[in-house]
């Protein structure tokens, strides 16, 4: 007990970042809050559908034209007319607001890598977006929520949200994870244990000193995930590497902030990255996991590396550190997604893409495109594929009877060039 | 405000990608939407479903994206209502801010079977399940959600503040 009324607990991170962006001295699990907005993000599926709210609520402007994020990147370069059409549309309401943040092919990226790498979010902001992984800014110690597209309508209009302030769980991250390991094994372990709807309505609070052996990177794939454990939002504490990766993005202020001492938290976990063994989502659950040991013989024939889950540079060294000087199963496509044009040019840079070339993979533009069964790479009946995405549900990607396994870039690798779910041990 | 229609059954966790999948998100027509409606968990939903059927089913009712492409579809089939054990909660947000009734209650998800006749009461809270003769209690929603119901979404609650 630090302060001088015994009767107030102390608050989670979520909750002090809420309380100040609803002009709270403090606020409780529960409480309903108004709170205002640092960034409103909408993609081509979801922007129309807000785009028609917002004309209705009547207001000729947006509250901020350099605090929206408008980013095609689900069926983008577009697929068909009806995607082109809702580009266009989109694109005209961009325009007409002088919403700043527009992000045409050839400039863009799959928005949850996207928005970080161009600086527009920082710790200690609260985002809202028409896109469920929005909760991904949540690596960088940040308060960001999926919601639909009227609130994304609301967002822009009037510059906040209103949330019911979530309790949280703690997740205490000790030790180092072992070779193969990425922050995909990590919340996918986590997922499997605590189930799709082990955190609904709360928070999962990461902290522990085993951040230290996580990159951005991997918090970014751990944070984008934590919707599929039914979480509001999942929260990283800022360390060296979180300011680090700020300075080096964005000239925007932040400001970092710290659970309480006496932050109360419904429950905690405690896991040792040490004990973390690589880990598959089997399908139709992200919570059907089993560690790669107890796989079995599944024969597959897609590999998809990429999505806001795994499209980032890390997750394209992963991938190539398995696939040199290897082949692609005669049976198997291999389609690699960089997931932005900078992850891109530096892929290319680096020499990947040649690696990836001469192993009989297809390297695509930035798009979320297969992951969604949007394009790029849509399942016949029966298919399987080993995916870097976030979800397996029924007909995710393609045909309600193919199967969608999620896995780490280098199991994903490794499963592409057995022709199987396969660790890069197994090579 | 009371509904009154014949119960369409469900399990757990349907996600929004059985709701709609995505293939049909390159529009956002709410007749579109609605004609496949649940087409990859029950393929004869669109052509059975009548005016005014209720949908029940368990835990985490639609997991998954934040497509408002759900709700609506589903709201377009002509379904009055959706009682589920809980809701996943960016749609449990978006079925509010549109104005898609929807109540939590375990109970009455649990016991409702499909085919049932059940009324739901929206001012009390009360659902009536006629075939079996039993009624149970939904969660109540908070005053603040009320007045967004009240204003038939999200929007009209927005427009009445001015």
């Amino acid at each position: 007990m630090t302060g001088t009324d015994t009767k107030a607990r102390g608050m989670t991170m979520t909750q002090k970042i809420l309380a100040d962006h609803a002009g709270l001295e403090r606020v409780e699990a529960g409480q309903l809050i108004k709170a205002r907005l640092d960034m409103v993000l909408g993609n081509d599926i979801t922007t129309p559908v807000a785009v028609k709210e917002f004309r209705k609520i009547g207001r000729d402007r947006v509250f901020d034209k350099n605090k929206i994020a408008i980013v095609p990147d689900h069926f983008t370069p577009n697929k068909d007319i009806k995607s082109a059409e809702q580009v266009r549309f989109i694109k005209e309401f961009a325009r007409e607001m002088g919403i700043v943040n527009f992000f045409e092919i050839g400039r863009m990226g799959v928005e949850h890598a996207l928005l970080p790498e161009k600086g527009l979010v920082v710790p200690g902001d609260v985002v809202i977006g028409a896109d469920s992984h929005t909760c991904t800014y949540g690596a960088l110690g940040a308060f960001s929520t999926g919601i639909g597209s009227t609130d994304m309508a609301a967002g822009m209009a009037t510059g906040e949200a209103w949330f019911k302030v979530p309790e949280a769980i703690r997740f205490v991250l000790t030790g180092k994870p072992g070779k193969w390991v990425s922050g995909k094994d990590i919340i996918l372990h986590i997922i499997g244990m605590i189930g799709v709807d082990g955190a609904l309505y709360k928070s999962m609070e990461f902290t522990g000193d085993g951040l230290e052996h996580l990159s951005m990177d991997d918090r970014f794939s751990m944070a984008n995930m934590a919707i599929e454990a039914g979480a509001k939002n999942g929260i990283f504490d800022v360390d060296e590497k979180t300011l680090e990766y700020v300075r080096e993005h964005s000239t925007k202020p932040y400001k970092v902030y710290k659970a309480d001492e006496d932050a109360v938290y419904c429950r905690e976990y405690v896991i040792d990255l040490n004990t973390v063994k690589p880990t598959v989502a089997f399908p139709h659950l992200p919570s059907n996991a089993r560690t790669i040991d107890q796989v079995g013989e599944i024969k597959i024939d897609q590999v998809v590396i990429g999505s806001c889950t795994n499209g980032r540079i890390e997750d394209m060294r992963s991938a190539a550190q398995v696939l040199k000087g290897r082949a692609v199963h005669p049976d198997v496509r291999c389609i690699i997604i960089p997931a932005t044009q900078k992850i891109w040019k530096q892929a290319m840079d680096e020499g990947l893409f040649d690696i990836f070339i001469e192993a009989g993979a297809a390297v695509s533009t930035p798009t979320c495109g297969p992951c969604l069964g949007g394009h790029m790479g849509i399942l016949a009946k029966g298919e399987r594929a080993v995916a870097t995405t976030n979800r397996n549900f029924v007909g995710r990607m393609g045909h309600p009877e193919s199967e969608v396994y999620l896995a780490s870039p280098a199991i994903a690798a490794a499963s592409a060039v057995a022709g199987r779910i396969a660790s890069p041990d197994e090579l | 405000m009371k509904v009154q229609g014949n119960v369409i059954k469900y399990g757990d966790n349907v996600d929004t990608d059985v709701i709609i999948p995505a293939r049909y998100l390159n529009t956002s027509d709410p007749k579109e939407l609605a004609a496949h409606c649940m087409e990859d968990l029950d393929p004869g939903f669109a052509g059975r479903v009548k005016a005014g059927d209720i949908i029940a089913a368990g835990t985490n009712f639609g997991c998954g994206s934040s497509r408002e492409h759900a709700p609506i579809a589903i709201k377009a089939s002509g379904i009055s209502c959706v009682i589920a054990k809980t809701f996943a909660r960016i749609f449990y947000r978006n079925a509010i801010n549109i104005g898609l009734p929807i109540v939590e209650c375990p109970e009455a998800a649990e016991d409702i079977s499909d085919g049932d006749v059940v009324e739901v009461d929206f001012d009390t809270g009360a659902i009536t399940n006629k075939t079996k003769g039993r009624s149970y209690k939904a969660v109540p929603f908070p005053e603040f959600m009320q007045e967004i119901i009240k204003a038939e979404g999200l929007v009209g609650y927005i427009r009445n503040q001015g």
